[in-house]
C-alpha cells in the first residue's frame, strides 16, 4: 500500500512508459505496477514516434482504415479531374444523403460480420420494412410515427427470428438468411398488392428523412462544434482517469493531433454543406446516420454486450466456457441487423419517392455487405469497426456519384463496384495472412 | 514448509461415476488442503479427467459425497463449482485470440458500471494480478494472438484466479510447452500454493509432478491406488502404483542395473 502511494506521488511522466525500463530498481520487487517489459516496442515520443509506429503496423499487416482513406482520396482526385462538379456542394450533399440509408444497413452487417457470420436478408428486410410502413400509414391510415416504429420493430423481430434458427436450431446463418432473402421479398410483393408502388405522402416523416435539410447554417457548424468538443472531452477525460490510476496514457500531443484532425474534417464538411453556391445546409439523413454510428460504436467498444460480440466472433467455445450466453448474443446481433435493415429501408423509400415491389432488391444487399468489408471489417469474425460502414459506403457512393456525373451506364458501375469489392476482400485476406506471420492475428 | 489446515478445502468421499456400462470411478477419495499442490496421476483411462470433471461440475457424481470446507455440497453444474470457488484451467486454453490480455482475463466477469465496461479498473487489476503472480507479459493491451504458448498458458491460469478461487484445477498445463515455459508454469503453480490456493495438478510428466507437488494421488482403473507424499516416496514406487504392479519394465531394469553394480 505504501508503494502505491509512493508511485502515485512520482512525477506523472513515469506513466508514459518509455522512461520506466531505465529505472528497474525503482519500486523493488513489491511495486504494484511493474515496469514496462523491455520486449515491448513502445512508441517514441513526438511526431517521429507516430511515424515509426505507423510503419511497424503496416509491415505487420495492420492496415486498418488506410486502404479506404487512400482509396477515397484517389477517387476524389480522379473524378474531380474528369468532371469538376464532383466536389460541388450538391454532389457532396447527394453522396451524404445516398450514403445514409445503405450505411445504416451496413452498420447492422458490421455486427453480423463481427460474429463471423453473414446476413443475406438485409435487402429484403429493408424492402419489407418500407412496404409495411407504406401499407400501414397510407392504406390503413396509421399515424406516421406508429407506422415507422412498427416497421422498425418488425425488422427487429425478423432478424431475431433468423437468429433463433441459426443459434438454437443450428441452421447455418448463410442458409437461414438466404431463405429470409427469398421469403421476406415474397411477403413484400404480396403486401404491395397489385398496384406495385405507394408514393410517400407530402410532409411525412419518411419523406423528410432524406429531403429535409437544416437550412440554418448554425446547425451545421453547431453539430461540427459539438462533435469536436465531445471528442476532445472524451479523450481528455479518459487520459485523466488513466493518469489517476497510474496507467500509461495518451500524451497531450496525441490528443491535440487527433482533435485537430477531427476538427478539420468536421468543419470542412460543415462548410461544404453550408457555404458554396447551391448548398442546402446539413441534411437530416446525415445527422441520423452519424447518430446511429456513434451509438453503435459505443455499444461495440464500450459495453459488455459489445465485448461479448467480439468474444463470440473470436472464439465461440471460449466465450461459452467463460459463461457468456452465446445463443442470446447471436440472436441479439441478428435482431440488430434486421432492425437497422428496416430502418435503412425507410431511407431508401424516401430517396426513391415511395415503397415499391422491388425496393431493396438488385444490388442493395451486395452494396451493404461490400461497404462493411471495404471499410475494413473482416469477413472472418472478431475484427472490425463500426466506422467501416461509413468509410466503405462513402467509397461506393462516391464511385456511383462520379460515374453518374460522367454519364456512365449502370452495367459499368456494376463491374467497377464488383472490382472494388474484390480488391477489398483481397486486402482483407492478405493483411490477415501478414498479421498471422507477424503474430497479430 | 507447507502448512496444512486441519479441514480440507475440498474432499471427495467415496465418489463413483458410471457412463453407461463403464464404471469410470469407483469409491474414490481425495482431499485438497489450502496451500497444497496435489498431483493427480494415472495412466490413460485411469479416470483423472472424469474425476476433475465431477469436481468442476461438468459430470455430476452418481454416488458418494463432496465436502467443501467440511460441509457436504452438491455440484451439479459448472456454475455450482464456480460459486463454491473452484476454477478450472482446461487443456485447450479457451482464450479469445482477437481480444487483448485484459479482455481475456475478465471475459464473462467484466468490471462495469451498469453495462459500460470499466476498462481502466480492469487494466489496473489485471496489472496487479499479473504482477503478484510475477507474470511477465510485454503489455496487457496486446491481443492474445501475439503471445507465445507459455505466455498464453500463464494468462489462462491467471484468468482462473480473477474470481479469487480456493481450489484451482490445472489439466495438463505443461503438455505443449518448452523447457523454459514449463519452468515458468511450474513457478506459477508454486506461487499459487504460496498464496494459499489448493491446487490439483494433472500431469503425465513425473518430473513436473515431483518438482512442485506435495502429495501424489494415484488413480488406477477408476480406483484410488494410493496417496503418496512426494518427499518420502521414490519415483519407482509411484510408477508402480500407476502401472499397478511392482513387476514392470522400470523395476526390472532397475533390478538389472543394481545387480550389475553389485557384481562389480
Amino acid at each position: 500500500m505504501s508503494d502505491l502511494a509512493k508511485n502515485s506521488a512520482q512525477p506523472q511522466e513515469t506513466a508514459t512508459a518509455v522512461k520506466d525500463p531505465a529505472d528497474p530498481a525503482a519500486g523493488g520487487s513489491a511495486a504494484p505496477i511493474p515496469a514496462v517489459d523491455p520486449r515491448l516496442l513502445v512508441r517514441e515520443q513526438g511526431l517521429k514516434g507516430y511515424g515509426t509506429e505507423f510503419v511497424r503496423k503496416i509491415r505487420g499487416g495492420e492496415l486498418g482504415s488506410l486502404p479506404v482513406v487512400v482509396g477515397l482520396i484517389v477517387i476524389a482526385i480522379i473524378f474531380q479531374a474528369k468532371n469538376d462538379s464532383f466536389l460541388s456542394a450538391s454532389s457532396l450533399a447527394n453522396i451524404a444523403v445516398f450514403t445514409s440509408g445503405l450505411g445504416i444497413m451496413a452498420v447492422g452487417i458490421v455486427f453480423v460480420l463481427l460474429l463471423g457470420e453473414i446476413d443475406l436478408s438485409v435487402g429484403s428486410v429493408a424492402g419489407l420494412g418500407a412496404a409495411i410502413w407504406a401499407v400501414l400509414s397510407v392504406n390503413h391510415g396509421w399515424s406516421d410515427w406508429t407506422a415507422v416504429l412498427f416497421a422498425v420493430v418488425c425488422g427487429l423481430v425478423i432478424g431475431a427470428l433468423h437468429g433463433v434458427f441459426f443459434a438454437k436450431v443450428g441452421v447455418p446463418a448463410f442458409v437461414v438468411t438466404l431463405a429470409g432473402f427469398l421469403g421476406w421479398s415474397g411477403l413484400q410483393i404480396w403486401l404491395m398488392g397489385s398496384e406495385g408502388s405507394i408514393n410517400t405522402p407530402e410532409g411525412s416523416i419518411v419523406e423528410n428523412l432524406t429531403s429535409h435539410y437544416f437550412a440554418d447554417k448554425a446547425v451545421g457548424y453547431g453539430v461540427a462544434l459539438v462533435a469536436v468538443l465531445a471528442y476532445a472531452a472524451s479523450l481528455l477525460w479518459e487520459t485523466r482517469r488513466r493518469r489517476a490510476a497510474d496507467l500509461p496514457s495518451r500524451p497531450i500531443s496525441e490528443i491535440v493531433l487527433r482533435t485537430a484532425v477531427v476538427a478539420v474534417i468536421s468543419f470542412v464538411v460543415a462548410y461544404e454543406l453550408n457555404e458554396p453556391e447551391g448548398a442546402r445546409g446539413l441534411p437530416l439523413a446525415l445527422v441520423l446516420f452519424l447518430a446511429v454510428l456513434v451509438i453503435a460504436d459505443f455499444v461495440a467498444r464500450r459495453t459488455t454486450f459489445g465485448r461479448k460480440v467480439f468474444a463470440v466472433g473470436g472464439n465461440a467455445e471460449a466465450a461459452r466456457r467463460a459463461g457468456i450466453n452465446v445463443d442470446l448474443i447471436r440472436i441479439a446481433v441478428f435482431g440488430i441487423s434486421g432492425m437497422l435493415a428496416a430502418f435503412g429501408g425507410l431511407f431508401i423509400a424516401s430517396t426513391a419517392g415511395g415503397a415499391t415491389k422491388n425496393l431493396g432488391s438488385g444490388n442493395t444487399l451486395m452494396l451493404v455487405i461490400a461497404a462493411a468489408v471495404i471499410g475494413g471489417t473482416s469477413l472472418f469474425g472478431g475484427r472490425g469497426k463500426v466506422w467501416s460502414a461509413l468509410l466503405g459506403m462513402l467509397v461506393l457512393q462516391s464511385i456511383q456519384q462520379g460515374l453518374n456525373l460522367l454519364g456512365m451506364a449502370s452495367e459499368i458501375q456494376y463491374m467497377i463496384t464488383g472490382a472494388v469489392l474484390l480488391a477489398a476482400v483481397v486486402i482483407d485476406s492478405v493483411s490477415r495472412r501478414t498479421q498471422k506471420t507477424a503474430g497479430r492475428a | 514448509m507447507i502448512h496444512v489446515s486441519a479441514t480440507p478445502v475440498l474432499a471427495l468421499r467415496g465418489v463413483s461415476k458410471r457412463f453407461g456400462a463403464v464404471q469410470a470411478l469407483t469409491d474414490v477419495d481425495l482431499e485438497i488442503h489450502a496451500g497444497e499442490v496435489v498431483a493427480l496421476v494415472g495412466d490413460n483411462g485411469a479416470g483423472k479427467s472424469t474425476l476433475v470433471k465431477t469436481i468442476s461440475g461438468v459430470h455430476p457424481i452418481d454416488e458418494g459425497g463432496i465436502e467443501w470446507e467440511g460441509r457436504p455440497v452438491r455440484i451439479g453444474r459448472p456454475q455450482d463449482a464456480q460459486h463454491l470457488g473452484v476454477a478450472t484451467v482446461y487443456q485447450d486454453l479457451a482464450l479469445c485470440d482477437n481480444l487483448d490480455v485484459v479482455a481475456n482475463l475478465f471475459l464473462g466477469n467484466e468490471l462495469r458500471q451498469v453495462q459500460v465496461l470499466d476498462e481502466i479498473g480492469m487494466e489496473k487489476r489485471a496489472k496487479e494480478l499479473l504482477h503478484t503472480l510475477s507474470i511477465r507479459i510485454p503489455s496487457v493491451r496486446i491481443p492474445v494472438a501475439s503471445l507465445s504458448g507459455g505466455q498464453r498458458q500463464v494468462v489462462a491460469i491467471a484468468r482462473a484466479l480473477i474470481g479469487d478461487p480456493k481450489v484451482v484445477i490445472l489439466d495438463e498445463p505443461t503438455a505443449a510447452l518448452g523447457v523454459e515455459q514449463t519452468a515458468q508454469v511450474l513457478d506459477l503453480v508454486e506461487r499459487l500454493r504460496e498464496r494459499g490456493h489448493g491446487v490439483i495438478l494433472i500431469s503425465h510428466n513425473m518430473e513436473d509432478v515431483r518438482a512442485v507437488a506435495d502429495r501424489v494421488a494415484v488413480l488406477r482403473l477408476g480406483r484410488n491406488n494410493g496417496v503418496f507424499s512426494v518427499r518420502d516416496t521414490s519415483h519407482e514406487e509411484i510408477i508402480a502404483a500407476i502401472t499397478g504392479a511392482t513387476d514392470n519394465a522400470v523395476t526390472r531394469r532397475k533390478a538389472r542395473t543394481l545387480t550389475k553394480e553389485d557384481a562389480r
